[in-house]
């Protein structure tokens, strides 16, 4: 037992911070920090800046361009990411569609799509839920129907996240109707420009569009875009999700987020002393720092199994139900620790006008915390986890 | 002992249910919230014909209401329809204070708030108050025959759409002392006063405070000078009552709108609702609703008694504790077509959680509570 970073760990650890300090753009720092949204230009800039290093693609093999780095390189690389509020790099084409494109797809397809998901040329969405496939992903509808060398696909997907700048999306839809629902679904990989393609934007209850419903009317596809086999769809959606967690507790978001918290709690005065001497709020801080230590050290327990090859099965369930509990409770502490300063709606005042309403830190806090709500349920929701977890370890 | 509601405030309940269920719908409540202004002053002044002022009013001071049942009656129906207008501000803060403290020349204008045709503002908190109630750095100096303000109010609910501000200053007395405390009303035009305005997250407007030097005649005063605390606690007491039942009535709506969910989404083949995980913990939600129900009647029936600031505080504090629970698990209940601006439950959602932003949120109601109890 040795809960410490080896000599060679620490030595990369260092060269990583160095890196995030000379080359992470400060604005881009201010509005993670300020909760306001980065853009497409944003979140290109910084991949870019990553693809430059050679470290945007720490998963992947090195003939694609990848870095190859274990299980606790990975975990190191994202908890200083987080630590330094780089933005979240968007996952679509880097972490979920490539893993699938590596292990099912053709080697046209590796070769086509892996150099232009790395230097930027598509952005990639995912074209998964449906308005009556949520948690029940396999009842979905969006049906391909083969005519010649085409697919002529039907449907709706819903919650699209930043399908407003994606450049292709990839679909679970239906290729046979007349099977067990599994068995009928296959993967398909659509340019978002095919006439019969629309995007229509949802807003968030924090006024904030981040997702979408993307509608196809007789959309045409090459058959030469789909992945694998035919029907073959939700084994490589299972391969897939399992890729979609990593990072999935969350520690560095976690641990950025209760600074936070504290340097607000220590700015805060209440009853004439600073919030953080408060003993109530003190109290609160604590055990959700207690849970969160606790849950640091879970989390490297599964990746130093994952490091030596053992994929994590069960324990990614409970990291999600975990990590998303506690980033949750550091977003209500946030909230109380604006005070009345969390009423006003920031990203409103905003525009022209780029003075804070009260603390800087404030602004942000209550939209956060009503926007990251959806971690508890995107993903396969917490009680979908629950489910997995009981199934697996009850062995019903 | 008897918890039915009297014939008339059943009355206006009934009133107040049907013209939000039928005016107040959720198209028409965004369209209000995006709107510069922030509310409808057509809804206000209907609002105002049907008596929904007057009933958070008194007969002395002209209207036929005012007792804790009454607001808790009208603050239950406005909190179901999620409603931004600023009954709270310009009736139970402005207008109580007024009619209250009001000499015989500044009384006129609580007819005018019951009529609808004035819109008030209380400016007290600021930057650095937080909820401490007597914290207050804004000073009240005589200069002549005159009264000169200065310092800033934060987060004044309504202040742009207001005719009159009220605004606290000390005449004397340290920072956190009770005694030493005035309050002014404030023309909205008044010399030295500036507003910057902003949309709130659950709908309308406040806005910062500044007061530059701003003279009053001595006649702006409220009330005798230093003396305004008690006056002030009592009122801010009412307006507790009125975000408690606010945030029961909305959760009421969020319970409703989960309930009407688990039954009609279907996944795995069956409506949500029947998968015992999701049944029991709306079991739980009702179990908490009526726990909140009884905290506003405890809080709302002692509002005018001995024991008001302790059941206050109490109330406050579990209303905190089960608003976030009713709104969290609404929302997980829901899943993603919560998380969506159209969606009524979201607004609602936002509503019961910032409450819990406005005179004290559940761990100050928390401490209140156990020094009250140890007094």
């Amino acid at each position: 037992m040795d809960l410490s970073y080896s000599p060679e760990e620490i030595a990369f650890r260092d060269e990583v911070r160095a890196f995030l300090a000379e080359k992470l753009p400060r604005e881009v720092v201010d509005k993670i920090r300020m909760g306001q949204e980065l853009g497409k230009e944003g979140q290109e800039r910084w991949h870019a800046i990553l693809n430059e290093q050679g470290w945007l693609a720490p998963n992947w093999p090195r003939e694609y361009g990848g870095c190859e780095w274990n299980a606790v390189q990975r975990h190191i690389f994202e908890e200083e990411c987080a630590f330094a509020n780089a933005p979240r790099i968007v996952p679509f084409g880097l972490s979920m569609l490539a893993p699938v494109l590596m292990k099912f797809g053709s080697k046209e397809q590796c070769d086509h799509y892996l150099p232009r998901i790395l230097d930027g040329t598509d952005w990639w969405c995912q074209g998964y839920s449906e308005p009556g496939a949520g948690s029940d992903l396999a009842s979905l509808k969006t049906r391909a129907v083969r005519e010649g060398d085409h697919y002529i696909v039907n449907g709706q997907k819903t919650w699209t996240t930043l399908g407003q700048y994606a450049d292709w999306i990839f679909c679970l839809v239906r290729t046979d109707p007349d099977v067990k629902q599994q068995e009928g679904i296959s993967f398909l990989l659509i340019d978002m420009n095919t006439p019969g393609v629309e995007v229509r934007p949802i807003i968030l209850l924090d006024g904030t569009h981040e997702v979408n419903e993307v509608w196809f009317t007789d959309v045409k596809v090459p058959v030469e875009n789909l992945v694998g086999e035919e029907n073959k769809g939700w084994t490589y959606a299972k391969y897939l999700l399992t890729h979609e967690r990593t990072n999935i507790a969350g520690v560095g978001f976690s641990q950025a987020g209760l600074d936070t918290v504290k340097r607000m709690a220590r700015a805060e005065m209440s009853g004439g002393r600073p919030l953080i001497e408060n003993p109530h709020f003190a109290a609160r801080i604590a055990q959700v720092e207690i849970d969160l230590m606790a849950m640091a050290t879970t989390n490297l327990r599964i990746i130093s199994k994952a490091a030596v090859g053992q994929a994590p099965g069960v324990e990614a369930s409970m990291l999600k139900v975990k990590g998303t509990i506690i980033r949750q409770e550091i977003n209500d502490l946030a909230r109380r620790a604006a005070g009345p300063y969390a009423m006003p709606f920031a990203s409103e005042t905003a525009e022209g006008d780029n003075d804070p309403i009260g603390p800087d830190y404030a602004g942000p806090v209550a939209a956060q915390y009503f926007n990251y709500r959806k971690l508890s349920i995107f993903g396969g929701s917490n009680e979908i986890q629950r489910g997995i977890i009981a199934k697996v370890k009850m062995g019903g | 002992m008897n918890f039915e509601l009297t014939e008339e405030r059943q009355m206006l309940q009934d009133t107040l249910r049907r013209f939000l269920a039928d005016r107040y719908t959720t198209e028409t409540r965004n369209r209000i919230i995006e709107s510069d202004a922030g509310f409808s002053a057509e809804i206000w002044n209907e609002l105002a014909q049907l008596g929904v002022i007057g009933a958070l009013f008194n007969e002395e001071q002209g209207g036929f209401g005012g007792a804790g049942f009454d607001l808790a009656t009208v603050f239950e129906e406005l909190g179901r329809a999620g409603v931004v207008e600023p009954f709270l501000d310009t009736a139970i803060l402005g207008g109580g204070l007024i009619a209250a403290l009001g000499n015989e020349d500044q009384k006129p204008l609580v007819e005018q708030v019951i009529a609808g045709d004035l819109q008030l503002a209380l400016g007290h908190g600021e930057p650095a108050s937080r909820y401490d109630l007597s914290r207050l750095e804004t000073t009240a100096r005589a200069d002549g025959g005159d009264i000169v303000l200065n310092g800033r109010k934060a987060v004044v609910v309504n202040a742009e759409a207001a005719g009159q501000l009220i605004v606290s200053a000390r005449e004397a007395g340290e920072v956190a002392d009770e005694t030493g405390i005035s309050l002014f009303l404030v023309p909205s035009d008044a010399a030295g006063l500036g507003l910057r305005g902003y949309p709130m997250l659950a709908g309308g407007r406040a806005a910062e405070v500044t007061l530059d030097e701003v003279r009053l005649p001595e006649t702006a005063r409220l009330g005798g000078a230093g003396a305004a605390y008690p006056v002030l606690a009592a009122r801010v007491a009412a307006a507790n009552v009125a975000l408690a039942a606010e945030a029961l009535g909305a959760m009421e709506t969020a319970t409703e709108l989960t309930r009407e969910y688990l039954m009609t989404r279907k996944q795995f083949g069956r409506p949500i609702g029947t998968f015992q995980a999701l049944a029991h913990r709306f079991s739980d939600l009702l179990i908490e609703l009526e726990q909140a129900r009884s905290a506003v009647i405890n809080a709302a029936g002692h509002l005018d008694g001995p024991n008001r600031d302790l059941q206050i505080a109490s109330a406050r504090n579990l209303i905190g504790r089960v608003g976030r629970l009713v709104a969290e698990e609404a929302i997980q209940m829901h899943g993603g077509i919560a998380m969506t601006q159209e969606y009524e439950l979201a607004h609602i959602a936002k509503r019961i959680v910032m409450t819990d932003h406005r005179f004290g949120d559940t761990d100050y109601h928390l401490e209140r509570f156990i020094a009250l109890s140890a007094a």
